[in-house]
């Protein structure tokens, strides 16, 4: 197997025709075999009959039997670690390992160093990720200057300059007054605030989920309620503003609860989960292999199922694919959140929390639709549609007319997680020996074909 | 995947003692016997060479002098200890090895190396175990994972210390015999204790039935999943046990808001002459030390004749003895069953 990327910027001129794949979109629900063509870095055409010999004269013919043709993921969580931390990753490698995953639209968390809280940082990403030609990044902005949970960052500039949602990530606003106002400010620039939601006075020195687990294996413990609680003050305050709340990387079932709850009552509630949280429970922290087909078994104290929030029990993990199935979560986002030797091979309890996610997020979402537990259509909602609806981005569909942003699928194809096969910078993933089932072969964006895996 | 030297469950190789000791967890019945036969021994052993000492005759030399000659272990404690690293030491050079003692501030982190690169710069040095305390838990099985040498974990953040309880173990033994039907109450904070954890797996596999016990802020969620009972009263977790266990009240209990107060603490849980008088005759009371006296143990209960509290500082030895002896390979459990 090798990766050809192919960077470039702009809409791709000329005409490709991906034939007789098996369409889906759920934005019209469409699940069916059709052809695509692709013209000038757009949708042109989406129809039943494969393209006859005229019309494939000129054009790039690509055979799509027995492959998905997708819109390309859209992916709301994304570390890319520069400016600040290129050793971790670069905007380079970080969209390359989004496009080898199908992500052709992603949002930057802006915990870099410094803080994307102004303008300035913000367009340097927007550069960069220019520059690197392969997905589009997209970039979000601190909810408070350096993200220190106090002052409210500059948030008009951060709209003006592209920002699409308001975030601390990786850190809550813990002054509830402060995140009211927050709220408000954001309301008014139409920005919605995506939220890490962690009490942490109920988190304190904690480095996995509180429960037998963390008991036996002597682990300080981070018990649900510190983010159920911040999730419930949250739609609180989102309630008294009137703001669009989006819930970040939901990992308890009390969260799904409050936020089916507030959905029902019609608040502008959008929320988020990892491939992570609903593949692993904190078993993996003890080594013990996970219910997942063929999953080897791990090793304890394993410092790559070290995140935040912390992997959860079973029943948090089933609430998360029930909601998932049901659309009370709206998307499927990564938090790739790629990390080196020294944040990681090192004491469990000073280890960085966080795994990269980019390039296994497909396969493991393929495997809830395996076991029955999702729909192919809600699967490639929540990592298309979904997301894109969730923070009113565009992509995520195949309609007329939009940019050709598009991921082709062997759903069939199996393949083992190989560091030297990923192609982000860093190699922390829990799913490092797995045998995953679904491969991205093309990722095109704006028609352009930015990746290809050659086997053959 | 988990490989023996990985875990140190090397239960599956009849006959060959795991390389490792990182805790009682994954611990066999039978390793355990073999432990506590050899440590027994040298407690027995150890015991007539002092005799003879204090009698002022010509000293024989004791017979477990060279089991380690020419091996070298050392002690890296990256928390402050004396009477456990003082322990290990005297156990090594009573069996002839070398010992090099190591006192470690901060993690691997704060040099800004890897636990691996820690490890596998002393392995360099060509030491034959290394003797690990930490403060996080897990530290010794990352080591492990390094390493070729031998690991004992001598502690490690609120996991385990399996050579206390191997010696919580011996100590019991000869002050009740076989632990088989017997009730162990252990009391306090059993939340940050690795001692309660190691003795929990050890004595529940000795066939003792294990209590827990202390205020509710100070209890583990799930702890009776590891095998014991849960009780919420002193009266109640000490109702008929043949021994009882209290733990080291840490000043932190108070800052972290978990007590109120070391003085409100020991009038609920401070096990007081008056609890001892109600227990049957036979019973023990231990503490794995230091004692906060009057708080956890009245100073009588600790200097009267239940108390095996110096008991047990002779155990830590023999047992430490059996553990590095048995590790490094200087006796087999066939030899031991001899």
């Amino acid at each position: 197997m090798s990766a050809v990327f192919t960077p470039g910027t702009g809409p791709q001129t000329g005409r490709t025709w991906l034939v007789s794949g098996r369409v889906i979109d759920s934005k019209s629900g469409l699940d069916a075999v059709r052809s695509v063509l692709i013209e000038d870095g757009k949708i042109k055409l989406v129809r039943e009959a494969p393209p006859d010999a005229g019309e494939r004269e000129n054009a790039r013919v690509i055979d799509c039997a027995n492959l998905l043709i997708l819109p390309g993921f859209v992916d709301l969580h994304v570390h890319l670690r520069e400016p600040g931390e290129e050793g971790k990753e670069t905007i380079e490698t970080g969209v390359r390992s989004a496009v080898a995953g199908g992500v052709t639209t992603l949002v930057a968390m802006p915990n870099t160093k410094p803080v994307m809280d102004s303008a300035a940082i913000v367009r340097l990403v927007q550069s960069r990720g220019r520059e690197a030609g392969l997905a589009k990044v997209l970039c979000s902005g601190a909810i408070t200057r350096g993200s220190l949970g106090e002052a409210l960052s500059d948030a008009a500039e951060l709209r003006d300059a592209g920002v699409v949602v308001l975030t601390d990530d990786g850190r809550p606003v813990m002054h509830a007054g402060v995140m009211r106002r927050a709220l408000e400010y954001a309301t008014d620039l139409k920005l919605p605030v995506m939220i890490h939601a962690e009490d942490l006075h109920l988190s304190s020195g904690g480095a996995m989920n509180e429960g037998p687990v963390s008991t036996r294996l002597g682990l300080p413990g981070v018990p649900a309620a510190a983010e159920v609680a911040m999730v419930q003050r949250d739609i609180l305050l989102a309630e008294l503003t009137g703001a669009h709340l989006h819930v970040a990387h939901v990992s308890a079932a009390g969260s799904v609860r409050a936020i089916r709850d507030a959905k029902a009552r019609g608040l502008k509630i959008t929320a988020e989960a990892t491939p992570h949280h609903f593949t692993l429970t904190d078993e993996a922290v003890a080594g013990v292999p996970s219910g997942y087909p063929n999953a080897p078994a791990g090793i304890p104290y394993d410092t790559f199922a070290k995140m935040s929030p912390p992997l959860r029990g079973e029943s948090d993990r089933q609430a998360i694919v029930g909601a998932l199935a049901d659309g009370v979560i709206d998307a499927i986002a990564t938090d790739h959140a790629p990390h080196g030797p020294l944040d990681k091979q090192v004491e469990f309890g000073c280890a960085m929390n966080g795994i990269t996610g980019l390039e296994t997020s497909l396969a493991l979402t393929l495997s809830l639709v395996r076991t029955g537990e999702l729909s192919l259509l809600a699967a490639v909602d929540r990592l298309t549609y979904g997301p894109a609806r969730a923070l009113h981005l565009p992509g995520g569909t195949l309609s007329v007319g939009v940019a050709a942003d598009v991921t082709v699928v062997d759903p069939e194809r199996v393949w083992k997680v190989d560091s030297k096969l990923l192609h982000s910078k860093s190699k922390n993933s829990p799913f490092l020996g797995w045998s995953l089932k679904g491969k991205v072969l093309r990722t095109f964006v704006d028609g352009r074909e930015v990746y290809r895996l050659e086997d053959r | 995947m988990t490989t023996d030297s990985h875990s140190g469950r090397t239960g599956e190789q009849p006959g060959v003692f795991p390389r490792h000791l990182l805790d009682a967890e994954s611990l066999t019945l039978a390793q355990l016997e073999t432990i506590l036969t050899l440590a027994a021994r040298f407690k027995k052993e150890r015991a007539a060479v002092r005799e003879v000492q204090q009698s002022s005759q010509s000293v024989p030399p004791p017979p477990q002098r060279n089991l380690l000659a020419g091996r070298t272990v050392v002690t890296l404690f990256f928390e402050a200890s004396t009477r456990t690293r003082s322990s290990f030491e005297t156990a090594a050079r009573a069996l002839g090895a070398g010992v090099i003692a190591l006192q470690k501030e901060g993690t691997s982190l704060s040099k800004g190396e890897t636990l691996a690169d820690t490890a596998k710069n002393l392995e360099a040095v060509g030491v034959d175990a290394l003797i690990l305390r930490h403060p996080f838990a897990g530290t010794p099985h990352q080591v492990a994972r390094e390493v070729k040498v031998s690991v004992v974990n001598a502690g490690d953040g609120q996991h385990e210390h399996p050579t206390q309880a191997l010696l919580d173990a011996l100590t019991l033994r000869e002050a009740l015999g076989d632990l088989k039907g017997r009730t162990v109450a252990i009391v306090g904070d059993i939340a940050h204790s690795r001692v309660a954890r190691s003795n929990i797996h050890t004595l529940g596999k000795l066939g003792a039935k294990v209590r827990v016990a202390g205020p509710r802020t100070l209890l583990p969620i799930g702890i009776e999943k590891l095998g014991c009972d849960v009780m919420h009263s002193l009266d109640a977790a000490l109702d008929g046990v043949d021994a009882v266990m209290a733990l080291r009240i840490q000043q932190e209990r108070i800052s972290d808001a978990r007590l109120p107060s070391t003085r409100d603490y020991s009038r609920l849980w401070g096990i007081q002459q008056r609890h001892v008088d109600r227990l049957p005759a036979h019973a023990v009371v231990l503490h794995p030390g230091p004692v906060n006296r009057g708080v956890e143990l009245a100073s009588d209960v600790l200097d009267g004749p239940r108390s095996r509290v110096m008991e047990q500082v002779d155990s830590g030895v023999a047992v430490r003895m059996a553990v590095l002896a048995l590790c490094l390979r200087a006796i087999t459990p066939a030899e031991v069953a001899a």
